[in-house]
């Protein structure tokens, strides 16, 4: 008999007696002789009232009253958002034009001295690089990983942004991979206003939408600059991935 | 040395251990105040706790289904999968892959599953040079020590301490920043990254509707090692399944704000497959490991089985006041606290680790701090019956024997009374020494002297 066998055996057998679902029963006083088990309920349906969606527009919000809100008109979601990122230390900047973008883009290059430049194809991301007019390495397709190590910056699009927690949605597919993200010392983000979705229920969904089933290898949560604490609890930017994140919404 | 002498011998030191304790006080009074934050930022935290319980009584209690469906989905976008019923089977599946791939060396992410399979060593002991690249586990591995704490690995040590090995061990300067700390890391595990030809991971969640692994981390260290390295490991344990993508976005919030209050950590990152056709980059290989290890054992037990439902944040550590005096070391397991004392029992035998269940209060602080709502002192008190009836040491049961028939007896109870009352002025004398009969008790405490006269007796007085 294979593992996989033996071990789904073992897990068939073990769930044959059946156990309390938390929160509705309670063994005060534990006692050695179990009470006789009542049927297994199949799956799904341990999701009581709190996890089933029960409003089909927009079901992650309305079906969780009870965690933190992202705001319900698109000016309390941008609000929230720019909220959590100045909590995370993620600078955000929003433009009337593509054309203002750009101008603080190339203020940003030369305030920081960027030498290289790392980007992938995508609209958004194609007009900020010609306006760059920067040395510049396409990650689409594949790039030697110590080039891409050398860039000053690594711009990105995202799928979204998510307003209940700061977050930015980038993927394998749609954003240059997994390394483009994370490697160079500064990711910035170049989004559009209409990205914005209120939790991250909204966003896995509208991933879902875009994806499912041909899923991109890898889809991630960017919530802030690369951070740890593990020195003293104390706050650093920038342990492994990005010491910098930066959000450009455009109109 | 046993596990519970071994512990009893370091808990009496590190109990004592002022320094110690003002470290783990600081860090986690910084915790408690972010925790608290984050907590009200959720218009009902009972609620989501109570939901978070639900979703995970459904993925344990039809674990097979969902673990088919996750393995299914896995294997076709090009996964290959491992089942491992023992720690010996999933380091076999993981060297195996080591040795076909000719890898020299070998970056790893955090992972308490590689702890608790002790894969380090195993790789170690082949000639594999691993390193770890979480900052905490790489400061730790530097000591050759094991992680301190689940989620916070090195949280034991200060800043100095961190420097004087960095400069040991790197030959980098002395510095008192932990920025400045944090950036020599940075540089020297950038260059492992690059040329690691292995990435190792472990996992936070398994997806079953859409066959993904669910990695969350702050530091970024797991997304490089799942994007760099050609050929990538992740290591899970099977209680990890979670039914529905829509879980994560509670399950999220609520691993970050119990385990380390944030609203949400820095990286969490979905992985269904190794580079798929047309993307940047990737490694060409992903091979996913399942682990059991003996974790079906404790699936059998319907009392306990909600211990399955963790999601390793470390809360109930972080609140124990036990862990809080004894530390993390002390309990000598991959998994500490009161999660790590209900669990390793049952994962490594009852008789050589029931000692654990008595490292708990019962004040029941854990059982409170759980998002998942495991019940966890009420297991501690099991595992302290099931220990009894399993096999209790003779002297107990004799002792137990002996007061059965003294309570019994009216006459026996009167004149055991008569004797401490007549005896016990005499006990200073013996007091704390190896003849005092109430040594495991007079050693840390004081024995309150008996009454004059007892209720029965004043209440004859009364008539």
């Amino acid at each position: 008999m294979s593992a996989r066998e033996q071990i789904l055996g073992r897990i068939r057998e073990a769930l044959r007696k059946s156990a309390p679902i938390p929160g509705h029963t309670h063994a005060d006083h534990p006692s050695a002789n179990h009470p006789p088990h009542p049927p297994v309920p199949p799956a799904g349906a341990g999701r009581s009232a709190f996890a089933t969606p029960v409003i089909p527009l927009r079901p992650s919000a309305a079906a969780r009253p009870w965690l933190p809100p992202g705001g319900v008109t698109p000016a309390e979601q941008w609000e929230r958002f720019c909220a959590a990122s100045t909590e995370l230390k993620t600078a955000v900047q929003e433009f009337e034009s593509v054309e203002a973008a750009h101008a603080r883009l190339r203020e940003l290059a030369t305030e920081q001295g960027w030498t290289g430049v790392a980007s992938h194809h995508a609209p958004l991301t194609d007009a900020a690089i010609s306006a760059l007019g920067l040395p510049t390495l396409f990650t689409d397709g594949g790039y030697p990983v110590n080039d891409l190590e050398k860039c000053s910056v690594g711009i990105t699009e995202c799928d979204a942004l998510v307003a209940q927690t700061g977050s930015v949605l980038v993927t394998s597919r749609s954003t240059g991979g997994r390394a483009l993200s994370v490697l160079p010392p500064h990711h910035l983000v170049l989004a559009r206003r209409a990205q914005l979705v209120p939790d991250l229920g909204a966003a896995l969904e509208l991933a879902k939408a875009r994806y499912a089933p041909h899923w991109p290898s890898m889809i991630s949560f960017i919530t802030g600059p690369s951070r740890t604490g593990d020195i003293e609890r104390i706050l650093v930017l920038g342990a492994h991935g990005p010491r910098q994140l930066t959000v450009f919404l455009l109109p | 040395m046993t596990a519970a002498h071994q512990f009893l011998e370091q808990a009496r030191r590190i109990t004592r251990d002022l320094r110690h304790r003002g470290l783990i006080q600081t860090a986690l009074r910084k915790y408690e105040v972010k925790r608290d934050e984050k907590k009200r930022a959720f218009p009902d935290w009972e609620s989501a706790r109570q939901a978070a319980a639900e979703v995970k009584w459904d993925a344990i209690n039809h674990l097979d289904t969902y673990l088919e469906d996750f393995v299914t989905r896995l294997e076709a976008r090009g996964t290959r999968v491992h089942w491992a019923s023992t720690a010996a089977e999933a380091r076999d599946a993981i060297l195996g892959v080591v040795r076909d791939r000719k890898a020299k060396s070998i970056i790893k992410s955090k992972a308490m599953t590689a702890e608790e399979i002790h894969l380090n060593d195993a790789l170690e002991k082949e000639g594999y040079e691993v390193v770890e690249s979480d900052l905490g586990e790489y400061i730790v591995q530097l000591r050759h020590e094991p992680p301190y704490h689940i989620v916070f690995p090195a949280m034991h040590l200060t800043r100095d301490e961190i420097s004087d090995l960095f400069h040991r061990e790197l030959g980098s300067a002395q510095t008192r920043e932990p920025e400045e700390l944090t950036m020599i890391a940075r540089r020297v595990l950038r260059q492992k990254y690059i040329t690691a030809d292995i990435g190792i991971t472990g996992a936070n969640f398994a997806v079953a509707e859409t066959g993904m692994v669910s990695i969350t981390e702050n530091e970024g260290n797991a997304r490089l090692t799942s994007a760099l390295p050609r050929t990538m490991i992740t290591l899970l344990g099977i209680e990890k399944v979670i039914p529905a993508l829509e879980d994560l976005a509670l399950f999220l919030p609520m691993l970050a704000t119990a385990g380390a209050g944030q609203t949400l950590t820095g990286y969490n990152t979905m992985y269904s497959g190794p580079r798929q056709p047309g993307e940047a980059d990737g490694p060409e290989e992903w091979h996913v490991v399942l682990l059991d290890n003996r974790r079906t054992e404790l699936l059998a037990d319907p009392e306990q089985r909600d211990a399955l439902h963790c999601i390793r944040c470390g809360a109930c550590l972080n609140v124990c006041p036990i862990f809080r005096n004894v530390g993390g070391h002390t309990y000598g397991t991959a998994y500490s606290g009161p999660i790590g004392s209900v669990i390793t029992p049952h994962l490594r035998g009852l008789k050589d680790w029931k000692h654990l269940s008595g490292a708990s209060s019962l004040c029941g602080a854990c059982t409170e701090a759980c998002p998942v709502k495991i019940d966890l002192h009420h297991h501690l008190l099991q595992n302290r019956r099931n220990a009894v009836m399993e096999d209790a040491p003779l002297l107990e049961r004799l002792a137990y024997q002996l007061f059965a028939v003294v309570a019994n007896h009216p006459t026996l109870w009167q004149f055991a009374k008569e004797m401490g009352r007549t005896f016990q002025p005499f006990h200073r004398w013996v007091l704390r020494t190896k003849l005092d009969p109430a040594k495991a008790w007079t050693a840390t405490r004081d024995l309150p002297p008996m009454a004059e006269m007892s209720f029965k007796e004043w209440w004859r007085t009364r008539q």
